[in-house]
C-alpha cells in the first residue's frame, strides 16, 4: 500500500481522511441499504428486564417469528430488577417481576399498570391471581403478598391497591410456582412431611435456605409454625416481636450449626444439592428437575403445612407510549397465547391462562404436568433433554393439589427496614 | 517502518524551523509549578469526577432519610443510629456492627499474614533465584491464573475438592487418617482465608519483587563480605530496602479484603458477616442512605489502618 502511496503521492494523512470520509458515508448509508423493507416502520423491539425464569430463547426466538418484535433480554437478579426499576425506569420498556415487589414498584410510580380490556386472554387467567382460588374451587392461603391483593389499581395513576377489580391491572400475571424443600431421599431414607425438618438437629450441617431476607424470614416462619412454637397473624407481615421470636430460632439453629450454606443462586443451589454438602433446603421446582437430571435422587417434599408460592408477570416502565406501548400489548398478548405458557409448564411452572397452553401441550405432558398422573410416556425438556422416564409422578401431584396447598406467599412486611436490620444481625451471629 | 519513513517526510522545513523558535519562549512565560499541575491535571481530573465527587454524594446521602422504595433529602442520621443499635445497651457483648468488624479484621489481618509471608518469599525468589528477566515475567504471569475466572466458578470448583465428598476429603478418608468427613473444610473461616489467599497473593507479590529487583547487587555482596549470614543479610539488608513494596502491598491486600464481601459470601456459604456484606443487603433492600453510612463507616476505618501503616514506612520519602 505504500508502494502505490509514494507513487501516486498521496500522503498518509490524506489518505486516512479519505477513507474515514468514505466509511463515513458507508456508515451513513448503512441505515437505509440495511433495512430496505421497514422505512417507513421502525423495527419493533422490546427491552425486557426480567429474572432468568422467563427469559428463554426459544420465547423470544418464537416471538419473533408470530409478531415480528424482537426481544432484548435484561437479566438480573430479583432484587437487582427492583433497584433497577427505581433507579433507571428508562432502561427497559417490558418489565416482569413478581407481585411482592409490587409494594415498593407502585409507589415509585416507575411503572405503568396495563389495561385489561386489551388483553384477550384476561377473562382466562387462572382465578388463582383473581380471585384466591383453584380452578377447582380450593380456597388458597393469603398470608403474605397474595397476587390478587396487589393486583388491581384504583385508577390509571392510581397508587392505591383496590380491593375490587377493575381495569388498571399492576402485572398481569405470567407465571408462578408452589414451593417446598427439596430433599435427596437417598441419604435422609425416611419420610419427610414437615417443614419442622430444615431444623430438625439430625440434619445438622445439612441444611439450606435462600439467601434473600425477604424470603428466608418466611421458611423460618414455616419452620417455627410447624414445631408448634408460635402461630403467626400473617407470616407475609410481622411485627417487630414476631421478627425478634423468628430471627432467634434461625440464630439459634446457626450456631449449632445446621446451616452448611445459604444459596442466592439457580445454580448455587443445584450444586448444593447434588454434591450432597445439603441434604434439605428451601428449592425451586427446576432446580429439583435439574439434580434429577444428573441422575441424582432429589425430591421436592410436598408437606403438611403447605407451599410458600410466587408469581409474576408484565408491566411496562412509564417512559412507555405510542407505538412502543402497542408493541408492549401485542407481546403480552403473544405470552398468553400459549407458546410460551407451555414452554414454562414443561419446566415445571406453571403458566397463566391454562387453556392456551394446554392446547400447545401434548395430551400426556399436560396429565403428567397438571393432573399429576403418572407420565404415559417419557417427559422431555422443552430442550429435548430427558426429564422423566414413563411412570413417573409429579412430586405433589396436581395442580389442583399444588396450588391449593399454598399457605404462603412471597412478601415484603411493612417491617422491613428493622426485618433487613435483624437479618445482618443473625448473619454477625 | 514505512510508517516512521512516512512521518519523517511529512514536516516542512518552515515548521521545524517555526517550532523552534517558538518553544523556548514560551517554556519561559510558563512557570515550572505550572507545568507539574498541567502534568497531573489529567489523572487529577478523573480522580476528582471519578472519585471525589462521588464519594462526597455517598456522604451526603448517607445522612439522608429514606422509606420504602425511595431516598428523601432531609438530614436524617438514622443510617448511622441504626447501624450502631444497641452497642451501648448490649454492653459487655458486642452489637451487630462490632462483631462485623471484629469479625472483618480477623479476617484481614489473618489474610494479611499469610499472603505477606507468601508473597516475600515468591517475590524473593523470582527476584534473586531466577536469572532470566523472560523467566521472571513468565513466573510472575503465572500468578495471575487465579484472576481468569469469575467467582461463580471459582465457587463450583471449590465443592468437588473442598466438599463433604471432595477431593480432599475422600482422600483424607481412602487413606485412613480420618473416619469422618472434615466439615470445616468449605463454608467455613478456613475456606475463606484460602480463596482470598489465593486470589490476593498476587498484590503482594508485583510491589515486593519490584522493590527487590531495585537493590543494588553491590549491597548483598557488600554483607557478604563484611561476614553477614545470610540470614543477617535478610533481616538487615534486604527486608528494609523492600519496606516500601511490603507496605504498598498490604495496603492492597487490607483494602481489598476490608471491602470483599463477595469472596467471603460464596465461601463462607453467605454464613460469615463482614463489612461489604452489610452494605451489600441493605442496598439490596433499596436502603440506600443506611448502605451509604455503612460505607462511610468502612471507609474512616479503612483509612485509619492505611494511616497508620504509612506512619510505619514514609512511602513518599522511600519512593
Amino acid at each position: 500500500m505504500t508502494e502505490t502511496t509514494r507513487k501516486t503521492g498521496v500522503s498518509r494523512r490524506t489518505l486516512l481522511k479519505s477513507t474515514a470520509g468514505l466509511a463515513g458515508l458507508a456508515a451513513g448509508s448503512g441505515a437505509i441499504t440495511g433495512f430496505p423493507y421497514v422505512m417507513s416502520t421502525e423495527p419493533k423491539v422490546l427491552r425486557y428486564l426480567g429474572t432468568a425464569v422467563n427469559e428463554g430463547d426459544d420465547i423470544s426466538k418464537q416471538c419473533l417469528k408470530d409478531t415480528g418484535i424482537k426481544i432484548e433480554y435484561i437479566t438480573a437478579t430479583t432484587d437487582d430488577v427492583t433497584k433497577r426499576v427505581m433507579t433507571q425506569p428508562n432502561s427497559f420498556d417490558v418489565l416482569d417481576t413478581e407481585y411482592f415487589s409490587l409494594k415498593k414498584l407502585v409507589p415509585s410510580g416507575n411503572i405503568l399498570a396495563l389495561d385489561s380490556k386489551k388483553i384477550k386472554e384476561f377473562d382466562n387467567i387462572t382465578p388463582v391471581f383473581t380471585k384466591g382460588e383453584t380452578p377447582g374451587g380450593k380456597k388458597i392461603g393469603s398470608q403474605g403478598t397474595a397476587p390478587w391483593k396487589v393486583l388491581y389499581l384504583e385508577g390509571k395513576d392510581s397508587k392505591t391497591f383496590s380491593k375490587t377489580a377493575t381495569e388498571f391491572v399492576t402485572l398481569i400475571p405470567t407465571v408462578y410456582n408452589a414451593d417446598t424443600l427439596g430433599i435427596r431421599p437417598d441419604i435422609i431414607k425416611r419420610p419427610i412431611s414437615s417443614w419442622a425438618e430444615l431444623l430438625n438437629p439430625e440434619f445438622k450441617g445439612k441444611a439450606s435456605i435462600l439467601n434473600i431476607p425477604s424470603i428466608g424470614i418466611m421458611d423460618a416462619a414455616m419452620v417455627v409454625e410447624a414445631t408448634g412454637k408460635y402461630k403467626y397473624a400473617d407470616k407475609g407481615n410481622m411485627t417487630k416481636e414476631e421478627i425478634d421470636l423468628t430471627m432467634k430460632v434461625m440464630t439459634e439453629a446457626k450456631k449449632a450449626g445446621q446451616f452448611r450454606a445459604f444459596w442466592k443462586d439457580f445454580n448455587e443451589s443445584v450444586n448444593l444439592m447434588a454434591s450432597g454438602e445439603t441434604v434439605i433446603q428451601s428449592m425451586w421446582s427446576p432446580a429439583v428437575t435439574k439434580v434429577r437430571s444428573m441422575g441424582i435422587a432429589c425430591t421436592f417434599q410436598p408437606l403438611k403445612e403447605g407451599y410458600r408460592s410466587w408469581a409474576s408477570g408484565f408491566c411496562v416502565s412509564k417512559g412507555v407510549s405510542g407505538p412502543k406501548l402497542d408493541w408492549a400489548y401485542e407481546f403480552v398478548n403473544w405470552f398468553l397465547s400459549g407458546y410460551a405458557g407451555a414452554y414454562l409448564n414443561r419446566q415445571g411452572y406453571y403458566s397463566a391462562v391454562l387453556s392456551t397452553a394446554k392446547a400447545n401441550m401434548e395430551p400426556y405432558e399436560w396429565a403428567y404436568w397438571m393432573e399429576g398422573k403418572p407420565a404415559e410416556k417419557d417427559i422431555k425438556a422443552p430442550d429435548g433433554s430427558l426429564l422423566e422416564k414413563a411412570g413417573a409422578v409429579r412430586d405433589g401431584g396436581s395442580y389442583e393439589d399444588r396450588m391449593g396447598g399454598v399457605a404462603c406467599w412471597n412478601a415484603v412486611m411493612d417491617e422491613n427496614d428493622y426485618m433487613v436490620r435483624k437479618w445482618n444481625e443473625f448473619i454477625a451471629a | 517502518m514505512d510508517t516512521s519513513e512516512d512521518i519523517l517526510q511529512q514536516p516542512s522545513p518552515d515548521l521545524v524551523r517555526g517550532s523552534e523558535t517558538a518553544r523556548p519562549a514560551k517554556a519561559a512565560r510558563l512557570s515550572p509549578s505550572f507545568i507539574s499541575w498541567l502534568q497531573a491535571g489529567p489523572m487529577m481530573l478523573v480522580f476528582l469526577a471519578f472519585f471525589l465527587i462521588p464519594l462526597v454524594f455517598v456522604v451526603i446521602v448517607s445522612f439522608w432519610d429514606y422509606n420504602e422504595y425511595q431516598l428523601l433529602p432531609t438530614f436524617s442520621g438514622r443510617g448511622y443510629t441504626d447501624t450502631f443499635e444497641g452497642c451501648i445497651a448490649q454492653l459487655p457483648d458486642l452489637c451487630t456492627i462490632g462483631r462485623t468488624y471484629v469479625k472483618t479484621l480477623k479476617l484481614c489481618v489473618m489474610v494479611w499474614a499469610i499472603t505477606l509471608f507468601i508473597g516475600f518469599w515468591v517475590a524473593y525468589f523470582l527476584a534473586f533465584h531466577v536469572k532470566s528477566k523472560t523467566w521472571q515475567m513468565g513466573l510472575s504471569l503465572l500468578c495471575t491464573i487465579p484472576f481468569w475466572t469469575s467467582n461463580v466458578i471459582r465457587m463450583i470448583a471449590w465443592i468437588p475438592l473442598l466438599g463433604r465428598n471432595g477431593l480432599v476429603n475422600s482422600g483424607l478418608v481412602k487413606s485412613g487418617l480420618i473416619n469422618q468427613p472434615l466439615e470445616w473444610l468449605l463454608f467455613s473461616e478456613f475456606s475463606v482465608v484460602l480463596a482470598l489467599v489465593h486470589l490476593f497473593t498476587f498484590f503482594m507479590v508485583v510491589p515486593i519483587f519490584n522493590s527487590m529487583v531495585r537493590i543494588d547487587k553491590s549491597l548483598i555482596e557488600a554483607a557478604y563480605d563484611a561476614g553477614a549470614t545470610g540470614f543477617q543479610t535478610l533481616v538487615n539488608v534486604i527486608i528494609p530496602l523492600a519496606k516500601p513494596g511490603i507496605v504498598i502491598g498490604s495496603i492492597f491486600v487490607i483494602t481489598i479484603v476490608m471491602g470483599d464481601f463477595i469472596t467471603i459470601g460464596v465461601m463462607g456459604g453467605q454464613q460469615i458477616a463482614s463489612a461489604g456484606k452489610i452494605i451489600e443487603t441493605r442496598v439490596n433492600a433499596l436502603q440506600f442512605p443506611a448502605a451509604a453510612a455503612n460505607a462511610v463507616i468502612l471507609l474512616v476505618i479503612t483509612f485509619l489502618i492505611i494511616t497508620m501503616m504509612s506512619r510505619i514506612v514514609d512511602i513518599k520519602k522511600e519512593l
